[in-house]
């Protein structure tokens, strides 16, 4: 229970943190949301010293953060100045979409990344494992971009699935399972890009901690008593192996909000990312801040997960038997 | 010692690739903002032997022409390939003038390894001098990023107290960072227009500085178990100074991590500045890089029907496997 109180103190004094870095660049940043405004003729000085100060632009720094926390306290996270909206509504709509792929991603990750590394580690050395490790390696080393632009190709190609966006245009008319149908047909590329690009990391995972067990006395011992092989694989070795990859299981729930930024640009899902490339592209200030400040939570919570795992899943770092850890 | 010839040939490989780089000039047929109107989107020339003669050694091409449906081939007359021909002017080294290029053909046609892009500009040279951009970019930023991380990670380690803390503090900060959003952000916050040049140094000051959080906890972890040895305790009681200290006995002990670090960073960074230019926030237009050349692409029709514009992701596979097979041969893991 202290060890929680203290992660949650921690969580709260490194989001201060990044915002305060947040506001720093801002400060640093020579451009505005209003500069394009200014290349205009027609648009008078006073105007834009106008516009500037009903948003606030033109205070202090410190005032600014000020504002800002207490917006933050509000719920709103300070106002989009592109939207003409209050920041944290248009998160959430994007942040719900964002979480629809990355969580349909993460699942199939791991329901097809942990069988096969438990597989290629139990014929280690043999074909199969070999096999497993070299496209493992080649995944691992192919920048996610190259892997999103050639699904896109092969999609856009062979016009069996759709590209592009969320819902088809017709998408209101179809009936409720329709519809479904509709949005699952347009996860499948995305979703499919995202498991290729974290797949090969989850096997090396899983395939390390399982080789480095089944070297053990009790699993020879185990052996002996004439423990069936697979029950003896998922059973008893895997959970023995199974720390580094909850670790980086802890990783992937803290990247569910920020892993997704290439592949919702390419293919154009409705995300988080899209909005916030556009907010980066318009200066949009207070909309590209909340959305880092979004995906830090995120990252926080997911370690602080991580960690309770650790803590539930292996009696060893509970009782100190782990010391490595 | 099977692995450390590894290392030597994958090593030797990736310098005659980044030598090859540099020369990117005489590589290129053409200059990498010549543009030729006439033929925009140009498929691959092909490159033939066989021709109205029969066989010869010495290959040839037909210019391109465009027809009813796309592009086809002249057949009326070949232009033999010639090679160290001189051509278009073009600096080696940035310090040299020089005019030979590799190979090249009658200037009455051109030739097209890889197509051309929407401006007719033809994309082997584009591939060539973007290259420069692309891993000269990933290069300066790992150097920056391993520079800062050794200076942190070694303060760290070496003097420990509040300074530890503090630094280490920060480091975490920085490894919570969603780092493709914080590299967004950082880009938003700065000049969005101003020269390539600018843009340049702008992209490796904004890479280099979001990683190093990671090499610097490596390197303080090495100059912690460093610094307990009984050697430095020795070296400590001859009178040496922690200046001699650091230099005789701690940094060498962190080389290795700063190496392993580098060949881990390097493909991470040519990706990094990839998916930057690919958004529009890297180094722009006409100057060509591997992130901005595929940017081209991301009108879904484009993709199919000019595929050969996807030359520079073919690169960025094959330099980053390059990267990792020379990652995985120096650090093997324990299985």
């Amino acid at each position: 229970m202290k060890y929680i109180v203290r992660r949650a103190i921690r969580a709260v004094v490194l989001l201060f943190g990044v915002s305060v870095l947040c506001f720093l660049f801002t400060e640093m940043a020579p451009g505005s949301f209003f500069d394009e405004m200014r290349l205009n003729p027609q648009i008078s000085p006073d105007t834009i010293a106008t516009l500037r100060a009903r948003y606030g632009l033109d205070r202090p720094l410190l005032v600014r953060y000020g504002r800002w926390l207490t917006a933050v306290v509000r719920g709103d996270f300070g106002f989009s100045i592109a939207y003409n909206a209050p920041v944290a509504p248009l998160l959430l709509v994007r942040a719900r979409n964002t979480l629809l792929l990355t969580t349909t991603a993460m699942m199939l990750t791991w329901v097809i990344g942990v069988p096969l590394g438990v597989w290629s580690a139990a014929c280690h050395g043999r074909w199969f494992d070999r096999i497993v490790e070299t496209g493992n390696s080649l995944l691992i080393s192919i920048p996610e971009i190259v892997i999103a632009l050639g699904l896109l190709a092969l999609a856009v190609r062979s016009r069996s699935v759709p590209v592009g966006g969320m819902m088809s245009i017709n998408h209101d008319e179809l009936s409720a399972w329709g519809q479904l149908r509709d949005i699952l047909q347009h996860l499948l590329l995305p979703v499919a890009i995202l498991v290729l690009a974290d797949v090969a990391i989850v096997v090396r995972h899983v395939r390390a901690g399982v080789v480095e067990v089944l070297g053990a006395p009790y699993v020879r011992a185990g052996q002996g008593l004439g423990i069936g092989r697979a029950r003896l694989l998922f059973r008893h070795v895997l959970p023995a192996a199974a720390s580094p990859a909850i670790s980086l299981f802890g990783l992937s729930i803290a990247s569910l909000l920020s892993g997704s930024l290439l592949v919702e640009v390419t293919t154009g899902w409705p995300g988080l990312g899209p909005l916030l490339l556009e907010a980066t592209l318009a200066r949009d200030l207070y909309l590209v801040i909340g959305g880092i400040i979004f995906s830090a939570l995120f990252l926080i919570v997911g370690n602080f997960i991580a960690d309770l795992f650790l803590l539930t899943f292996d009696p060893r770092i509970r009782t100190g038997g782990l010391n490595a850890e | 010692m099977r692995n450390s010839v590894r290392v030597r040939v994958l090593i030797l490989i990736l310098v005659c690739l980044h030598m090859a780089v540099l020369f990117a000039g005489f590589f290129a047929p053409y200059d990498a903002r010549e543009q030729d109107r006439d033929l925009p989107y140009a498929p691959p020339t092909r490159v033939h032997f066989i021709g109205a003669s029969g066989f010869d050694f010495r290959p040839f091409i037909y210019a391109a022409v465009s027809d009813s449906d796309g592009y086809g081939e002249d057949r009326t007359r070949e232009y033999p390939l010639y090679f160290f021909v001189k051509g278009s002017t073009h600096s080696l080294l940035g310090i040299f003038k020089s005019e030979r290029h590799l190979f090249g053909v009658n200037s009455s046609a051109r030739i097209m390894l890889l197509g051309t892009d929407a401006f007719g500009r033809d994309e082997f040279s584009r591939l060539c001098f973007g290259a420069q951009i692309s891993l000269g970019a990933a290069l300066l930023a790992t150097l920056l990023t391993l520079a800062t991380a050794a200076v942190i990670g070694t303060v760290s380690g070496f003097y420990g107290g509040w300074i530890d803390e503090a630094l280490m503090g920060l480091s975490e900060l920085f490894l919570l960072l969603p780092w493709l959003y914080f590299l967004l952000g950082v880009r938003a916050f700065l000049p969005l227009h101003v020269s390539p040049t600018g843009t340049f140094l702008l992209l490796i000051g904004v890479i280099g500085l979001v990683g190093w959080a990671r090499p610097a906890r490596l390197v303080r972890g090495v100059v912690l178990s460093a610094r307990n040895g009984n050697y430095v305790s020795a070296a400590r009681g001859f009178g040496g100074s922690d200046l001699y200290l650091l230099r005789r006995h701690i940094l060498p002990e962190t080389l290795g991590v700063l190496f392993t670090q580098a060949a881990l960073l390097i493909p991470l960074y040519i990706a990094a500045e990839a998916t930057l230019s690919f958004f529009g926030l890297g180094v722009s237009e006409p100057v060509p890089s591997w992130g901005n050349m595929l940017a081209a692409l991301q009108h879904y029709n484009d993709l199919v029907s000019y595929g050969w514009l996807l030359a520079p992701a073919a690169a960025l596979v094959v330099t980053s496997v390059i990267y990792g097979m020379l990652a995985d041969a120096l650090h093997p893991r324990r299985s």
